[in-house]
C-alpha cells in the first residue's frame, strides 16, 4: 500500500500496528528485563555464597550507605523481583509477546493480526506496567518483598516487611496491567488463528509453534482473569481496608488457591510456546517430519486441560484439607504423561534424521534434555509424602529453573536465533552461537543440578543466610561453587548479546530461507514487508514434509504447488486485509 | 532425604523409601531418554546428500509410550496414598499423645506444654523458653500450630515434618521421634526480613528426661 511510506516514524516504529514491529518491541524490552532479572540473581547468589560481606564493584553503587553490604530486608525483595521480572516481564513477553506476535500472522499466511489496534494496545498497556514495577525499586521502603507468590498476610500487613508498604501496592497495580495485556493479546491470537489462516491451512497443518501459542492463548484467557480478580481483592485489602484475605475474618488460604489457579497454568503459558518452538526447530534441523504430529497436538491440549486441575500441589502442607492432597497428587502425576509423550516424539523425530547441529538446534536439544530433568524432578514434589520434606526447599528452586531456564529459556535462545534472520534479514554467527550454547548449557547445569542436593539437605528457599543454621553450614562450599558458575553463565550472555547486536548490522545477509524450512514465513523476504504477503498463499500440505520422496530436495514448502497436488477442499472465505479497517 | 539427612521419626522410613522408589523410576527414565538422545545425535549426525527417513509417526509406539508411562504414573500416585494418610490424615488419639501448642510469630517459636492436668489452655500450662522445643521419644506428639502474624512453616528436617502455621486458622501436625539428639527447626515459609534467622532448637529425649526438663521449666517460672 502506498500510504505505508507516508506513515510517520512514530506510527511505524513506536505506536505501530504492524505485528512484526510489536513483536520486536516485546523482544527488546524483554531482553532489557532479562538483564535486570539476571542482575538480581547475581546479587542473590553472591549473598548466598558470602552472606553479609561487602559486594565488590556494584555493592558501593547499590548499598553504599550500608557499608556496601546487602541489607537484610533487601534479600526478600531480590527474591520477589527476580521471580516477578523473569516470569512476567521476560519469559511470557518474549514467548507470547515477541515470538507470538512476530510469528502468528507469518506462519498462518495472514497480513496481520485480526485486531491490529488491540495488538498495539496490548504492548502499550505493558509500558505503564514496566514503569510502575521499575518505580517500585525507588520508593523509600523498596519494592515488593513477599515473594513472587505474594502470599498473604505478609503482602497485606504493611508493617510485616518494608516491601509491603508502597512497593506491594505498585506490584499489584503493575501485575493488573500485565494481566490486561495478556488477556488482550490472547484474544487477538485466538481470533487470528481461527479466522485468518490462509486457504488450505487446516488446523492440522499448523506448525507446532502456532498450535502451542493457540492453546497458550486459551489458557491465558481462562486463567488470567482469576489472577486479576485476586489482585483486585488484594488491592482493596491494602487500600480501603477490606478483609478478604485477612487472618481470622478473611481467608488466608484463599489467596493461595486463587494465585495458583492462575500460576500453575501460567507455568504452561511459559513452557508450551517453547515446546512448539523446539518441535519446529528439531524437525527442520533433523530434515525429517515431526514424529507424531497429532499426538503432539493432543498432548498440548491435555496439558492445558489437566493444567487447571493440579494447582493444589503447591499447597500440600499449607493447611488445605489433606484429603485434597490425594486428588491433587493424582492429577499432578497424570499431567506428567503428555509431557512424556512429547519427549518421546521429539526423540522419534531425531530417529533416522539427518541432524544439523546448528546453534538453534543445539538450544532446542538443550530444551529437551533439561526439560526432562525439570519434569522428572517434579514427580518427587508431586508425591505428597516426599513433598512434605521437599516443599519450599531448594529442590523446588532447582525444579522450576530446570523447567523455566532449562526449558523456556533454551527454547527462547533457540527461537530467537532461528527466526533472527527473518526478523532482521541477517544471520547470527553460528560459531559464536555454539560457544554461547556450550558455556550456557554447562554452567546452567553446574548451578541448578546442585540445587537438588541442597533440597535433599532441606535447605529452605528464600533465606538470606542459610548458615545461621548449623545443619546447613556444610553447604556453603557448594553454594559458592554454584555462584561461581553463575558468574561464568552471566558473562557468557555477553557473547549472545554481542552476537545479536553485531549481526543486527553486520551479519551475513540471510535471504528468504536460510534454513531451507517449509513454513510460510520463509517464503517471504527477510524481513518481510509491511502486510507480509502481497498475495495470500495457498497451502497444500503440512509444515513438516522434510525429505519427502516427491521432490529431490530435502524440504518441501507448505505453499509449493506440485503437479497432481489436490487444491484445498474447502476454500475458506478470502482473508481480508486486517489493516483495511484502520 | 536420599541419605543426606538422618530420618528420626516413624514416618521418615516410609517417606525416604518412597523417595528412593521415585528416584529409581525417574533415574531409569532419565538415563533412557538422555541415552537415546545422545545415541541419536551421534548415529544420525549430518551427512551431505543423505536423506532422512520420511516417517510421520507410528500408531503402535504412540499407544505403547502413552499407556505404559500412564499406568506407571497412576500407580506411583496410588502407591503414595498410604504414607500420606499416615502422615497427615490419620492422627493418633490425644490420649496416647503428648499434645504441644506451638505458636509462631516474627521471628520466633513459642512452645507451650500441658501442666499437671495434662490439658492445654489451662492455668498450669508450661511456657518453654523462646525457640526451645523438647519432644519425648517413643510416643506420638501432636503439635497444635498457630501463628499470630503472617505465614510461617514448621520444618524439622530430621523428623520429616513440615506444616504451615496459618494466622487465624490453627493447624495440627503429628510425628513420633525414634532417637534422641539435638536438632534444628527451620521456618520454611517466607515471613519477613528475619525469616532466615527464625530458628528453633529441638531436643529429642527420653520420657524421663523430658519430664525432668518440663519440671525445671515450670519451677523457673
Ligand atoms: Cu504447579
Ligand atoms: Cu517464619
Amino acid at each position: 500500500m502506498t500510504e505505508t511510506a507516508e506513515l510517520s516514524f512514530v506510527r511505524r516504529y513506536v505506536f505501530s500496528t504492524d505485528h512484526k514491529v510489536i513483536g520486536k518491541q516485546f523482544l527488546f524490552t524483554a531482553m532489557g528485563f532479562f538483564t535486570l532479572g539476571g542482575i538480581l540473581a547475581l546479587l542473590m547468589r553472591t549473598q548466598l555464597a558470602w552472606p553479609w560481606q561487602e559486594i565488590p564493584v556494584i555493592g558501593k553503587l547499590l548499598f553504599g550507605s550500608g557499608g556496601n553490604i546487602l541489607p537484610p530486608e533487601t534479600y526478600p525483595a531480590l527474591v520477589t523481583m527476580h521471580g516477578t521480572i523473569m516470569i512476567f516481564f521476560f519469559i511470557i513477553p518474549i514467548l507470547s509477546g515477541a515470538l507470538g506476535n512476530f510469528l502468528i500472522p507469518l506462519m498462518i499466511g495472514a497480513k496481520d493480526m485480526a485486531f491490529p489496534r488491540l495488538n498495539l494496545f496490548s504492548y502499550w498497556v505493558m509500558v505503564p506496567a514496566f514503569i510502575v514495577m521499575l518505580a517500585s525499586f525507588f520508593v523509600a521502603t523498596g519494592p515488593a518483598a513477599a515473594g513472587w507468590t505474594s502470599y498473604v498476610p505478609l503482602s497485606i500487613l504493611k508493617d510485616a516487611i518494608p516491601g509491603s508498604e508502597m512497593g506491594q501496592t505498585l506490584w499489584v497495580l503493575s501485575m493488573m496491567l500485565v494481566g490486561t495485556s495478556s488477556i488482550l493479546g490472547a484474544i487477538n491470537y485466538i481470533t487470528t488463528i481461527v479466522m485468518l489462516r490462509a486457504p488450505g491451512m487446516d488446523m492440522f497443518r499448523l506448525p507446532m509453534t502456532i498450535w502451542a501459542l493457540f492453546v497458550t492463548a486459551i489458557l491465558a484467557t481462562f486463567a488470567t482473569p482469576v489472577l486479576t480478580a485476586a489482585l483486585i481483592l488484594m488491592f482493596l485489602d491494602r487500600t480501603i481496608g477490606t478483609l478478604f484475605f485477612a487472618a481470622g475474618e478473611g481467608q488466608v488460604i484463599l489467596w493461595q488457591h486463587l494465585f495458583w489457579f492462575y500460576s500453575h497454568p501460567a507455568v504452561y503459558i511459559m513452557i508450551l510456546p517453547a515446546m512448539g518452538v523446539a518441535s519446529d526447530i528439531i524437525s527442520t534441523f533433523s530434515r525429517k517430519p515431526l514424529f507424531g504430529y497429532k499426538p503432539m497436538v493432543y498432548s498440548i491440549m491435555a496439558i492445558a486441560a489437566l493444567g487447571f486441575t493440579v494447582w493444589g500441589h503447591h499447597m500440600f502442607v499449607s493447611g488445605m484439607n489433606p484429603l485434597l492432597g490425594l486428588t491433587f497428587m493424582t492429577s499432578t502425576m497424570l499431567i506428567a504423561l503428555p509431557s512424556a509423550i512429547k519427549t518421546f516424539n521429539w526423540l522419534g523425530t531425531l530417529w533416522g534424521g539427518n541432524l544439523q547441529l546448528r546453534a538453534p538446534m543445539l538450544n532446542a536439544l538443550a530444551f529437551v534434555s533439561t526439560f526432562v530433568i525439570g519434569g522428572l524432578s517434579g514427580i518427587f514434589s508431586a508425591a505428597t509424602p516426599v513433598d512434605i520434606f521437599l516443599h519450599d526447599t531448594y529442590w523446588i528452586v532447582g525444579h522450576i529453573h530446570y523447567v523455566l531456564f532449562g526449558g523456556s529459556l533454551f527454547g527462547v535462545f533457540a527461537g530467537v536465533q532461528y527466526w533472527f534472520p527473518k526478523m532482521f534479514g541477517r544471520m547470527m554467527s553460528d560459531g559464536w552461537g555454539r560457544i554461547h550454547f556450550i558455556l550456557t548449557f554447562v554452567t546452567f547445569n553446574l548451578i541448578f543440578l546442585p540445587m537438588f542436593v541442597l533440597g535433599g539437605y532441606g535447605m529452605p528457599r528464600r533465606i538470606a543466610d542459610p548458615y545461621v543454621y548449623e545443619m546447613f553450614t556444610n553447604l556453603q562450599g557448594l553454594n559458592q561453587f554454584m555462584t561461581y558458575a553463575l558468574y561464568v553463565l552471566a558473562l557468557s550472555q555477553f557473547i549472545l548479546a554481542g552476537n545479536f547486536f553485531y549481526s543486527l548490522f553486520r551479519g551475513k545477509v540471510a535471504g528468504k530461507n536460510p534454513w531451507k524450512a517449509n513454513t510460510l514465513e520463509w517464503t517471504l523476504d527477510s524481513p518481510p514487508p509491511h502486510e507480509n504477503f502481497e498475495h495470500i498463499p495457498t497451502v497444500y500440505r503440512g509444515p513438516y514434509e522434510y525429505s519427502s520422496p516427491l521432490v529431490s530436495a530435502d524440504w518441501l514448502a507448505q505453499d509449493q504447488y506440485l503437479d497432481g497436488t489436490k487444491p484445498p477442499e474447502v476454500m475458506p472465505a478470502p482473508a481480508v486485509s486486517p489493516a483495511a479497517g484502520d | 532425604m536420599g541419605g543426606l539427612v538422618p530420618g528420626l521419626s516413624t514416618i521418615a522410613g516410609p517417606i525416604d523409601q518412597l523417595f528412593m522408589v521415585v528416584l529409581i523410576l525417574t533415574g531409569i527414565a532419565f538415563f533412557l531418554v538422555e541415552g537415546i538422545l545422545i545415541y541419536f545425535l551421534v548415529r544420525y549426525r549430518y551427512r551431505e546428500g543423505r536423506k532422512a527417513k520420511f516417517v510421520h509417526g507410528n500408531r503402535r509406539v504412540e499407544i505403547l509410550w502413552t499407556v505404559i508411562p500412564g499406568l506407571m504414573l497412576f500407580g506411583l500416585a496410588v502407591f503414595q496414598y498410604d504414607t500420606w494418610t499416615k502422615a497427615k490424615i490419620d492422627f493418633p488419639s490425644e490420649a496416647v499423645s503428648e499434645v504441644i501448642a506451638v505458636s509462631a510469630n516474627q521471628f520466633e517459636w513459642k512452645a507451650t506444654y500441658a501442666g499437671e492436668d495434662g490439658k492445654l489452655g489451662t492455668e498450669d500450662d508450661i511456657q518453654a523458653p523462646i525457640n526451645v522445643l523438647h519432644f519425648p521419644v517413643g510416643r506420638p506428639i501432636i503439635v497444635e500450630l498457630q501463628s499470630t502474624d503472617v505465614l510461617h512453616s514448621f520444618f524439622i528436617p530430621v523428623l520429616r515434618v513440615k506444616q504451615d502455621a496459618v494466622p487465624g486458622r490453627p493447624s495440627r501436625v503429628w510425628f513420633q521421634a525414634i532417637a534422641e539428639g539435638e536438632y534444628e527447626l527451620a521456618c520454611a515459609e517466607l515471613c519477613g526480613l528475619g525469616h532466615y534467622r527464625m530458628r528453633g532448637f529441638v531436643t529429642l529425649e527420653s520420657q524421663e528426661k523430658f519430664e525432668a526438663w518440663l519440671e525445671e521449666v515450670a519451677a523457673r517460672r
